[in-house]
């Protein structure tokens, strides 16, 4: 099939997909080679960057979605189907670390943050945006979390290899002081006002 | 005592509180001075007049630690551990939790930051899955959490009013399931709610969740939605033929 004829029908399976839809689904409906569709997707995006549409083509959770451009939320938000849900911090947080380090059991989410974890785990659970995962294999068999393809689809995500990168504790300590942990330890000893 | 103006709910945690006092006195994280930042820590702590017990509890094991490293640190030295200094600084792990708990603070506030679906961005909404009610190919195999979350609804249905009544019945997870394989018989499918109707009682219910939870196991019937989160369809796993009927005592089912 001619690019040109291809084009305008991988944006209509894009269009008509429940969800983002993935490359090899498009291949296998169309009865051709992943190459070809990700030509015209190629097609597709260069032709929405020429003429841009109140739309945009965003690869997510593995596949490719028409989302409306970022610049129109406040309108349409005023359009209300569903009121967006709104993170908490703690929901945030604790949302992160699973993202990064999963699988992941509570009492490892808890460690990290210091503090109770059960209810915004619950909430996440909920929501759909973590599942069990399993159970671990030591003693008590705590289950382990990860995150799920709504997790992906909701921040716009291709994979987890796309997350934002970790930043190391940078702006509290100059880069230098690194190396040497312990230097000036022994002068701290002296102030021993225990209350 | 300096009079800080903090209210512990604006703080996640005792990490996060710790946190603030080092960026406020713009401590060294990597040498904090335990004695200052501890009676900082307690003096914010002293000044809360009604504490949240659940919160509390977090805080205190939190000034617990910091009075145990201070007081660590004030031991003499064993000399022959010199060497090791690093491994042995009593605040190593602080440290070490501060900093890891630092960086999912901060990349979570990235992250709420990004373009969010229903928020920001709109995607097309999909047509009512229930259109694909027939097609057996868009199952999917039912998760347990969803299974649990089936549970939920159905005992939610046969809540018990508050009587005490003290009453002997043999329920038999054996004949359940083999009531369970009569009402498949012939069917393509049933709903799992239907499994459920005619105003069970608790009992019943997880007499009949057991059951299905045990023909899942002889791999007699399959649990399948037709959308993530649907509603949870029973399918014969095998040909069930009229006369058959499992010989199952309870007890090698292990229950009695």
């Amino acid at each position: 099939m001619d690019i040109h004829e291809l084009t305008p029908l991988v944006e209509a399976l894009i269009f008509a997909a429940d969800g983002p839809i993935k490359v090899e689904r498009m291949a296998e409906a169309l009865d051709l080679e992943q190459a070809e569709i990700c030509a015209a997707i190629e097609a597709l995006e260069a032709d929405y960057e020429e003429h841009p549409r109140g739309f945009f083509m965003q690869e997510v959770s593995g596949g490719y979605q028409l989302r409306t451009r970022p610049e129109y939320a406040d309108y349409l938000r005023k359009l209300g189907q569903s009121r967006p849900f709104k993170f908490s911090r703690p929901a945030l947080e604790s949302l992160s670390i699973i993202a990064y380090r999963q699988p992941v059991t509570r009492s490892e989410i808890e460690y990290l943050r210091g503090v109770d974890s059960g209810s915004v785990v619950k909430t996440l659970l909920e929501k759909r945006l973590i599942r069990i995962l399993g159970k671990k294999d030591v003693p008590g068999k705590p289950m382990i979390y990860g995150t799920t393809k709504e997790f992906l689809e909701l921040f716009g995500l291709s994979d987890l290899s796309s997350l934002p990168t970790l930043r190391e504790f940078s702006d509290l300590v100059p880069e230098e002081e690194n190396g040497e942990f312990m230097a000036s330890m022994p002068l701290l000893v002296e102030e021993g006002d225990v209350e | 005592m300096d009079n800080y103006a903090i209210q512990l709910e604006n703080f996640e945690g005792p990490l996060d509180l710790l946190l603030h006092l080092i960026k406020k006195n713009e401590m060294d994280v990597y040498d904090i001075p335990m004695a200052e930042i501890t009676r900082q820590y307690l003096s914010i702590l002293d000044a809360m007049k009604s504490l949240n017990l659940d919160m509390a509890g977090e805080f205190l094991l939190m000034a617990a630690t910091l009075l145990h490293i201070k007081s660590k640190m004030l031991l003499p030295k064993i000399v022959e551990d010199e060497l090791e200094e690093e491994e042995d600084d009593p605040r190593a792990e602080l440290v070490r939790r501060l900093l890891e708990y630092q960086k999912y603070k901060e990349v979570s506030l990235t992250l709420e930051s990004k373009p969010q679906l229903g928020r920001d961005l709109f995607a097309r909404v999909s047509a009512e899955p229930e259109v694909l009610e027939n097609a057996e190919a868009g199952f999917v195999s039912v998760g347990l959490f969803d299974l649990v979350e089936a549970l939920k609804g159905v005992m939610k249905e046969s809540s018990e009013p508050l009587v005490h009544q003290v009453d002997m019945e043999h329920l038999s997870v054996t004949d359940r399931i083999n009531a369970i394989l009569s009402q498949l018989q012939g069917q393509e499918s049933i709903a799992f709610t239907d499994l459920f109707t005619g105003g069970l009682k608790r009992s019943e219910v997880i007499v009949t969740f057991l059951a299905l939870l045990e023909l899942v196991k002889l791999r007699m019937v399959r649990f399948m939605q037709n959308v993530r989160y649907g509603s949870i369809w029973v399918f014969p796993a095998v040909a069930i033929e009229e006369s058959e009927e499992l010989d199952l005592g309870d007890d090698s089912l292990g229950y009695s």
